[in-house]
């Protein structure tokens, strides 16, 4: 067994609740390990030197940290804050809201156990997360509620004393012809090593409709691993932002299941990466019913050393006729030393189909470089502003406060003078 | 303002310029008319800086320093500018924010204050009106699905904004109707001063009915051949390049050429 897994499976307190769970799944982590090399799933993201890492399991003095966080400008209906996986009552803001449940899962321990039993892991992140998980939210939408203003789950990562893992679960549950929109921001309040794992399940029921905004600006020099899986009933529509820039070693599944009749996911997104950066975008999409649509747009820039992962699979069922899936992914390599490795899949089952996916790799256009330059720009600024538009060719969209928040984070991780073009 | 000696350019291996020497001084508006091939494009290319042209000989000096050792946005701020045959295209660049920042970024180059958004906008209102141009363009994508007419007005409407010391216009005319370019010739003329150069390429005669220059100059072969007031263009339009090539036997070939 790897070192991490050992200095993470041992003995632990938990709530009685949890404790089938947790053995059930440790038992499995066991079992399986974390992936190798061989797992097709990890080709371009290797966990060798994550394996020797020991970290603690959980911070235990996360209650008691002083932050230092920009939270985002703008109303919400709610804001959650969990610092390294434990919810902060003092820096949350939740009022009452009709039609709008919030729950905390730390204080629900058979509420989080049987979350936990309701979606087995299906891969060594997921048990971890399951073995390890303490805290989370639980955020259900009543069936015909609209909540106008946000509800916002932040996820702060800040050194502990020694390296900790920590863990946790969010449940998004929206009832029939719901809606709701749910920022997810990820932040560092400082450097640190940490490993995080965050598991987020969303339930659309039919026509619900769920606006996403994933904000991932996690911690320098930590790890994250996310999985985000949503089911769609009939017609829901699942409107997804995700930017991707921070942390060190960050992976992410995004799997969406668009099961009801006429289901649509729209999914744009960002990674842009520097440094020693490696950032494992996995998305998987499954048409299963007719008449599906999903609309996928993601970009990607990787300067300095970094490294950037995008596979984007879509699925369409024997049966899903009538489906519709698009998929492009674009991306830009601003050193020599940068890697981006993108592969879109196509699986088709059913008969009437219409699908289009495609994807590139390529460096800054010197024509345009030069035109910019041409009329005073500094090479720098010229490459920067260049950059900044291949992203916002995703991001149009954003409403303009978010949008500002969003190309402020870019911005501090576009090219500097120095990079070598 | 501007004397090039001697200058001999490469691109990608082919020696393109082979000696070619000029000096165009404040105030004055020179053409330089060739046939295709002729390196037109080069000297404008490599005079505003861009890669892939390799000087092998000769000097360039503007305003008294070497111009050949700036970066190309320094030589913007010092007051060169090219308005490209080819405008490109920059998709999610705001053409309006583009050139504040572009004008900014020379003013801050200069010792000079930058301009606010109220300022900025105050001094492109000005210049549309003269240029008639429509502010729509303003908030579009940097000549993003532009028209060839409009590509070039945009670059006329740079010019005029940026106040540049040396304008090159690299074969502005080419694509435009006759409205078109009338339009993009009153840009020009109401830039003419008395302490602005211009350095106007072009194939065919006709923009210089409207930009009438100072002094007209034939490129043929990477060399100035010909030298003259604006009646050399007329006698260009009326008999053609090989005209030129007739009474400038290449030396290498000059075997009928002692008698």
């Amino acid at each position: 067994m790897s070192a991490l897994l050992e200095s993470l499976l041992g003995e632990r307190a938990a709530p009685a609740a949890l404790a089938g769970v947790r053995e059930a799944a440790i038992a499995a982590l066991r079992e399986r390990g974390l992936p190798g090399p061989r797992d097709e799933a990890w080709k371009y993201t290797s966990l060798r030197a994550l394996e020797q890492r020991r970290y603690a399991d959980g911070d235990c003095g996360a209650r008691m940290r002083a932050i230092d966080v920009g939270f985002l400008p703008g109303p919400s209906a709610a804001r959650l804050v969990f610092v390294n996986g434990i919810h902060r009552e003092d820096l949350s803001e939740v009022g009452a809201v009709t039609g709008l449940d919030i729950e905390r899962l730390g204080e629900r321990p058979d509420e989080l156990a049987a979350i936990l039993r309701s979606a087995p892991p299906v891969d060594a992140f997921g048990e971890l997360n399951a073995a390890l998980a303490l805290d989370g939210v639980r955020v259900r939408v009543a069936a015909g509620a609209r909540i106008q203003a946000p509800v916002q789950i932040v996820h702060v990562g800040t050194p502990a004393d020694g390296d900790v893992a920590w863990s946790l679960r969010v449940q998004v549950e929206l009832g029939d012809g719901a809606q709701l929109r749910l920022i997810e921001h990820h932040v560092g309040s400082a450097p640190n090593a940490n490993l995080g794992s965050i598991v987020a399940a969303y339930r659309l029921g039919a026509r619900a409709r769920l606006d996403l905004i994933q904000l991932q600006d996690g911690a320098e020099g930590a790890g994250l691993f996310r999985r985000s899986d949503a089911v769609l009933g009939s017609d829901a529509i699942f409107d997804l932002h995700t930017v991707e820039v921070g942390a060190q070693l960050a992976r992410h599944d995004l799997v969406v299941a668009l099961e009801g009749r006429g289901a649509r996911l729209r999914s744009r997104g960002v990674f842009a990466l520097r440094g020693r950066q490696h950032a494992d975008t996995r998305l998987a999409v499954t048409h299963a019913a007719r008449d599906t649509a999903c609309d996928i747009a993601w970009r990607g820039v990787a300067d300095q050393r970094s490294r950037g992962v995008f596979h984007g699979a879509i699925t369409v069922a024997a049966g899903a006729d009538g489906a519709d899936a698009q998929l492009s992914n674009k991306n830009l390599l601003l050193s020599a030393q940068a890697e981006i490795d993108t592969q879109p899949v196509l699986e088709i089952h059913a008969d009437e189909v219409k699908a289009a996916h495609g994807a590139t790799v390529g460096q800054l256009d010197e024509r345009a470089l030069f035109y910019l330059r041409s009329r005073g720009l500094p090479l720098d600024l010229a490459r920067r502003m260049l950059v900044a538009a291949f992203c916002g060719a995703v991001l149009d969209d954003l409403e303009p406060a978010l949008r500002a928040r969003v190309d402020a984070l870019l911005a501090a991780r576009l090219p500097q003078a120095e990079a070598t073009p | 303002m501007l004397k090039i000696v001697d200058l001999h350019v490469r691109v990608a291996g082919k020696e393109i310029l082979k000696g070619l020497s000029l000096e165009i001084a404040a105030g004055q508006v020179h053409a330089i008319m060739g046939p295709n091939g002729a390196g037109k494009s080069t000297l404008g290319n490599v005079l505003a800086g861009r890669e892939g042209y390799e000087v092998t000989t000769g000097t360039v000096e503007y305003q008294g320093r070497d111009l050949l050792a700036l970066e190309p946005e320094e030589r913007a701020a010092e007051g060169v500018f090219l308005a490209f045959q080819y405008p490109v295209e920059i998709p999610g660049v705001n053409n309006t924010y583009f050139l504040r920042a572009a004008l900014n970024a020379q003013r801050k180059h200069r010792g000079e204050a930058e301009l606010d958004s109220m300022q900025f906008l105050k001094k492109v209102r000005e210049k549309l009106a003269v240029l008639h141009l429509k502010d729509e363009l303003l908030h579009r994508a940097v000549n993003e699905g532009f028209s060839g007419g409009e590509k070039k007005r945009n670059e006329i409407f740079q010019l005029a904004l940026l106040e540049p010391r040396l304008a090159i216009l690299d074969e502005t005319d080419s694509g435009l109707d006759i409205d078109a370019l009338r339009m993009v010739a009153d840009g020009v003329n109401a830039m003419r001063d008395p302490a602005r150069a211009f350095l106007v390429v072009t194939h065919y005669q006709r923009l210089l009915d409207y930009i009438v220059p100072d002094v007209v100059h034939v490129l043929a072969d990477g060399r100035i051949v010909e030298s003259g007031d604006k009646s050399l263009a007329l006698k260009l339009e009326e008999h053609g390049y090989a005209w030129i090539a007739g009474r400038h036997v290449p030396a290498h070939d000059g075997a009928g050429a002692g008698g």
